[in-house]
Formats: structure tokens, sequence, C-alpha cells
């Protein structure tokens, strides 16, 4: 898994919400953290930094929980490795 | 019949603002008080601007449009509504079911809607609100059944733009205990389609109440994933580029009204001089200078990073329209002050805008909705 990517998913959420200490591995929907307008925020998020489109059938939640699950859906996504 | 082909291929192509411009004045804006008193957008219109290519221009080149970016689109509905906030209103639900194909569509779904809805040979509607359920889309009731393979659609939408006319409906069902998107053409059997005449503003956008009951649909007939956080993601979306098309015709009211209380104010006169020339007209006459540039630039904003693919374009989207919308209403009624008794006949527009500027207030979101997810915007920051 891209550590990159996993860092870059971490700091939007972080930046979302300073005050909070979320590891990479916590789960963001039971910290409350999310609602429609942050997961679409999230979605946005992901396919501009790391240039790549979302199909259908990967939107699901447990993509999305936490920022190691998100880097996971960048590295299947991604064509190539990410370095940024 | 032919006349009217003719006509439609005289019409220029719309592809930025100024050729919005030009459209808007020579085929709306001088018809509009029309419009509203017959309660509906003549087909004519519609065909001129199918041949203007102004309903889905963001839609990529194969598939009818010529790939338009989010500011330049912004801009064109602005024009529009500054014409005509019913025009403004079939175009903004029509762009929603557009681009809600583009975006979450399978390749087969775009083949199949995206030339017909960028030609403007089927016009899209869409359908979120019901008797008993508006801002709060959790608590819609039409449900979508698998059944043989597809769906069964049962329910019940109110207050539906362009229900009168559309010719495929964005269906937002309840399936599988979340909600998903479900595309449904009128002429399917069980669509019952009943006109709702009467209303506040926007009278010409042929309002109507569509009912479903027992709809079958085949399985390509739900548009984008059905489940949970996916289907959201459709609603937030797709209501998000609702809101900014609104955002923008809301700016075309306050020019409108700015307009229309310039010209009238220098014609006028008062103890022999011309309103103008009065401290208190002036004062509103800033206000709505002030007030149109400001809510201008946020649209643009708000477009600018829709462009980018920026997440924060959501907030951005949401605060433009909270405001344009406000301002359009503040303004719109200050425009019927200004023109006195003849603010409240039918020959000048601004009763109509008046009336249109109150519907920005509530659709596509309630400004109370709105001001609840901004404020909390600004506790983000603390309290998580």
């Amino acid at each position: 898994m891209s550590e990159i990517a996993k860092d870059q998913v971490l700091a939007f959420i972080r930046g979302r919400y300073p005050q909070a200490e979320i590891s990479d591995s916590e789960d963001i929907f039971q910290l409350g953290f999310i609602n429609s307008l942050f997961a679409m925020e999230l979605v946005m998020f992901i396919e501009k930094t790391f240039a790549v489109t979302i199909p259908n059938d990967e939107l699901r939640i447990d993509n999305f929980r936490t920022a190691k699950s998100m880097a996971e859906l960048v590295d299947r996504l991604s064509p190539v490795p990410v370095e940024v | 019949m032919t006349s009217q082909i003719l006509d439609a291929r005289d019409v220029e192509t719309v592809f930025d603002r100024a050729s919005a411009r030009r459209f808007v004045d020579a085929h709306i804006a001088p018809y509009a008080n029309g419009f509203e008193f017959e309660g509906r957008i003549p087909e004519e219109l519609i065909e001129k601007m199918s041949a203007a290519g102004i309903w889905a221009p963001f839609l990529p080149v194969e598939l009818g449009g010529i790939g338009m970016d989010m500011v330049t689109l912004g801009e064109i509905h602005e024009e529009v509504g500054r014409g005509c906030s019913s025009v403004r209103s079939l175009l903004t639900v029509h762009t929603m079911a557009a681009w809600t194909v583009l975006r979450w569509g399978t390749p087969t779904q775009r083949e199949e809607w995206g030339r017909a809805l960028a030609s403007g040979e089927a016009l899209g509607a869409f359908c979120l609100t019901e008797p008993e359920a508006g801002s709060d889309a959790a608590a819609i009731q039409t449900s979508a059944t698998p059944s043989h393979g597809g769906w069964v659609i049962n329910g019940v939408k109110k207050w539906i733009t362009n229900g009168q006319r559309a010719d495929v409906y964005l269906v937002f069902a309840r399936v599988n205990g979340t909600i998903g998107a479900f595309l449904v053409p009128r002429r399917t059997p069980g669509v019952h389609v009943r006109p709702i005449p009467e209303i506040l503003g926007t009278r010409a956008s042929m309002l109507a109440e569509v009912t479903f009951s027992d709809v079958p649909l085949g399985p390509s007939a739900l548009l984008g994933p059905a489940s949970g956080f996916a289907a959201g993601m459709v609603l937030t979306g797709t209501l998000d580029l609702g809101r900014y098309s609104v955002a923008t015709g809301s700016v075309g009211i306050i020019q409108a009204c700015l307009d229309a209380c310039a010209a009238y104010t220098s014609r006028r006169t008062v103890g022999g001089s011309p309103l103008r020339s009065l401290q208190l007209i002036q004062a509103k006459m800033s206000d709505m200078v002030t007030d149109v540039r400001a809510a201008r630039m946020l649209v643009a904003e708000a477009g600018r990073l829709k462009d980018k693919g920026d997440p924060s374009t959501i907030m951005a989207t949401w605060i433009a329209k909270y405001f344009a919308s406000t301002a359009a209403a503040v303004h719109a009624s200050e425009a019927v002050q200004i023109h006195g008794a003849n603010g409240c006949g039918p020959e000048y527009p601004v009763a109509r805008y008046y009336r249109d500027a109150k519907v920005m207030e509530i659709i596509e979101g309630s400004n109370e909705i709105q001001r609840i997810t901004i404020a909390a915007e600004a506790y983000r920051e603390l309290n998580q």
C-alpha cells in the first residue's frame, strides 16, 4: 500500500477536522465525522489528488472507513504506483 | 412546423456569456411575462434552445456536448435566469439529470441518454420532493422493488419542475433500505402526470405531481450504485449542481432588477425630478449593484472550484446559493417598491422577479437548511 497516499488522505481529513486525533486505521464513520457532504468531498479529493475515477462498484462504505482503506483503494485504481 | 424548424436553424449557438445574452435578449426576456401568464414555456422556444445547444453543453463531444466548463455554464445559466426564471428552472433540472448520467451512468446508460439529453430531444426532470418530504431527503417514501431482474417503482413526487413536459425523470427512490436514483421514461406504463397550475413563482416552469404506480423498469434504470454510502453521494452531487444553477439564476434575477430599476428611475419623475436623483433610491440602487457583484463572485468561485475538482466547491456552492437567493429576494422586493403601483401590475417585469426570487429561497435545499449547514462550518474546527 502506498504510504504517500495514506498520508495525503489523512492530511485531508485532519485538515477538515484539525482538532481531531485520527490515526490511519480509525473508522471515521464510527467517529461520527461523516455526513453526505464530507463523503462527497472525500470522493472528490481522492479522484482529484490521485487522478483516478472511482467506479460505482468501489463506492462502498468499507473503502472509505479509514485512511488505510482509502489508500488501498487508490492503489487498486492507479495503473502505476503513486509517486508525488 | 416547417417554419419553426427553419426558424430554429437561424438560432446562434450558445457557447459563452455573450452568445447567451444575445439569445436571451432575442428569444426569452421580451416574452417572459407572457410565459408566466400562459403558465408554460412554448414548444417553439424549447426547439430554439435545442438548436442553440444550450441544454447540456458540459457533456463531452462524443455525447453531443462541447465539454463546457462549469464557470461558463454558470454564466449561461445566469443570463437565462436574468431573462426568465422559469426557463432557467427547466435548464436546471435538465442539467441535473444530464450531469447524473455523465457522472454516474454506465457506458450503456450514457449512450442511451447522453445524445438525447444534449440535443434536447429528451428533456429531463429531477424527482426528489414528495408530498411529505421536502428538504429532508431521508424521509422519502417512493420505493423501488427488485422484480424479474429489473425494478418496480411506486410513489408520488410533487413540485416537479418541468414535470408536465419532461421526457425522462430522474427519480430518487428507497431501495434495500437506502436511496437509489432511477431513470424513468415518461412513457413507461404506470407514470401519471398531474399539472400543478397555480404556484407563487416560476409560474411557467410546468410543475407537476408525478405518480408512479407499479412502474416496471429494466435493470439499466438504476443510475449509479444503490449502496447507502454511494446513493447519498449521487444525491449530494446532483443537488450540488442544481444549487449551483439556482445560485447563478438568482444572480440573474438581481441583475434583471437592477436593469429594470435603473431604466424606470431614470424615466419616472417625482416633483419634476427623476426618481434617480433621490438619495433613498440611490441607496437601494447601490445595494443592488454591490450585491449582484458579490453574488456573481461567489458563484464564479464555486464554479472555478468545480472545474478544478476541488472538494471545497460543495460548501462554496451552499454559500453562493444562500447569498444569491437571499439577495435576490431582498432586491426583487425593493424593485417592486421602487416601481410603486406599476411594480404590482403586469406591465413591468418586477412583480415576476419578486415571485420568482421567493422560490429561489426554498428550492434545492431551503435557506434554513443552508444556514444550518453553513453554520456547522463555523464550528467544525472547534468541537470535533
